[in-house]
């Protein structure tokens, strides 16, 4: 075997963001290999991810053709994932697809504070790089993204939701 | 089209037929592979009992919120509506799932072959809203509140119960934001949505009580009445819904709305109990 199975769960797209990886998207926790076997560990972005099943059935597939014939995928709970973890590479594969990436998670003590004005990150538009852009939805087709328009270009696009 | 021009061409590759997600048979275990042994010290009933009830309130009111897709006043409001149900539907998936694990029943029994005095979720989440306003107003208290508790339970003694709160709880603060924008703007707007927000929040204040009977409440009045305050509403002044002999949905006694969401959301299971999807 060329690719070691960390090589091989690394490069799986996933299925909702089929322009990155599961490496890229920070969800990948862990590749054990024994052998012929290997454990896999993977963590949902939302508790609901309708995608947990198929990106284990997609690792399952994957795994086995390169070579592995035992192979367990497990979730891992804790800690949670952040949008802080979807990688440098990720947000530039994100951006050429069109897809704003998360603005940095701010740490905080105490109570979580509330928003009660439209969230307005610095978010740039992936198309022309404008930073006049406004939210126009808090929630888009997938569970992590949000919506926004560009006002110099305005075609609509997607974020990346902070969290 | 090379898979530089569509992305999504990737997922086509190497696939059978029979586990695309759309369309396959059987979830997975929202645990698969984590530990759920109990750790020393710790009551498993009492945590059984503690997550049943916790994903009784996400199952229920999910659903509640599900019933409202289609029926929201704009496009962008029908894809957040769905978010939210859709975070609700899975942490009620764990919790109970961690229940189940405890008691040896799946998830999928805990929520589709139990009868109405089984079920343990507070009684704020039995009714369906009337319109808008009440929607936004229930889950802006909603989400205050679970918050609230998810905050405390992110340190519980269980680690599987932990991870879940800590998980939850950047959804709810999303949530929360959410709704508490929309009580704003319906309370800061015309005449007519200021009267139906107030309205709506009088409807369902009797029962916001009891949902602080197993958290300080004292954190969630602050946000609560900042909202309140931006939005130029007042907090409602009414008595709160007794209990019934002294019970309330957390010892399994409902209101008169429970018989109707269960029996939607249990139908299909009930009438094919053997079926997988």
């Amino acid at each position: 075997m060329v690719n070691t199975a960390y090589d091989v769960a690394a490069s799986v797209p996933d299925p909702e963001l089929p322009m990155l990886t599961l490496a890229d998207l920070g969800i990948l926790r862990a590749v054990d290999e024994d052998g012929d076997a290997v454990v896999v560990t993977i963590t949902p972005t939302y508790s609901g991810c309708p995608a947990m099943r198929e990106m284990s059935a997609d690792l399952q597939q994957r795994l086995r053709t390169a070579g592995y014939a035992d192979v367990t995928v497990r979730t891992a709970l804790a800690p949670a994932w952040s949008s802080d973890w979807i990688t440098p590479e990720g947000r530039r594969k994100l951006a050429a697809a069109g897809i704003a990436p998360p603005a940095a998670t701010s740490h905080r003590r105490g109570p979580v504070p509330l928003t009660l004005q439209p969230r307005r990150p610095e978010v740039r538009c992936p198309r022309c790089g404008s930073a006049g852009t406004r939210e126009t939805a808090a929630f888009s087709g997938t569970a992590c993204k949000s919506l926004y328009r560009c006002s110099s270009c305005a075609e609509p696009f997607e974020l990346i939701k902070t969290t | 089209m090379s898979t530089d021009d569509n992305p999504y061409e990737s997922l086509a590759d190497e696939h059978g037929e029979d586990h695309r997600w759309a369309f396959g048979t059987g979830f997975v275990d929202p645990l698969e592979g984590i530990d759920t042994s109990i750790p020393a010290g710790v009551d498993a009933d009492a945590l059984a009992a503690q997550c049943l009830a916790l994903g009784d309130d996400a199952l229920i009111y999910s659903h509640r919120l599900q019933q409202w897709v289609t029926r929201m006043p704009e496009l962008e409001e029908e894809t957040a509506l769905a978010n939210i149900a859709l975070d609700l539907l899975g942490q009620a998936r764990m919790l109970l799932a961690r229940a189940g694990t405890i008691v040896g029943r799946s998830e999928d029994e805990l929520a589709f072959f139990r009868a109405e005095h089984e079920f343990r979720n507070v009684r704020f989440v039995e009714r369906l809203d009337r319109d808008f306003a009440e929607l936004v107003g229930r889950l802006l208290i909603f989400a205050t509140w679970r918050l609230a508790l998810f905050e405390q339970l992110a340190g519980s003694a269980d680690p599987v119960l932990a991870a879940i709160a800590a998980k939850g709880g950047k959804e709810l603060t999303y949530h929360r934001d959410y709704a508490a924008q929309w009580v704003v703007r319906l309370g800061d707007g015309t005449d007519e949505s200021k009267r139906r927000m107030q309205a709506g929040l009088e409807v369902i204040w009797p029962l916001v009580d009891e949902l602080f009977a197993e958290v300080d409440r004292a954190e969630a009045d602050v946000v609560l009445d900042t909202v309140f305050a931006t939005a130029g509403l007042k907090r409602p002044d009414r008595a709160a819904l007794a209990p019934v002999d002294r019970r309330t949905g957390r010892d399994g006694v409902h209101t008169e709305a429970m018989g109707y969401v269960l029996a939607e959301l249990q139908s299909v299971a009930r009438a094919h109990p053997e079926a997988t999807w």
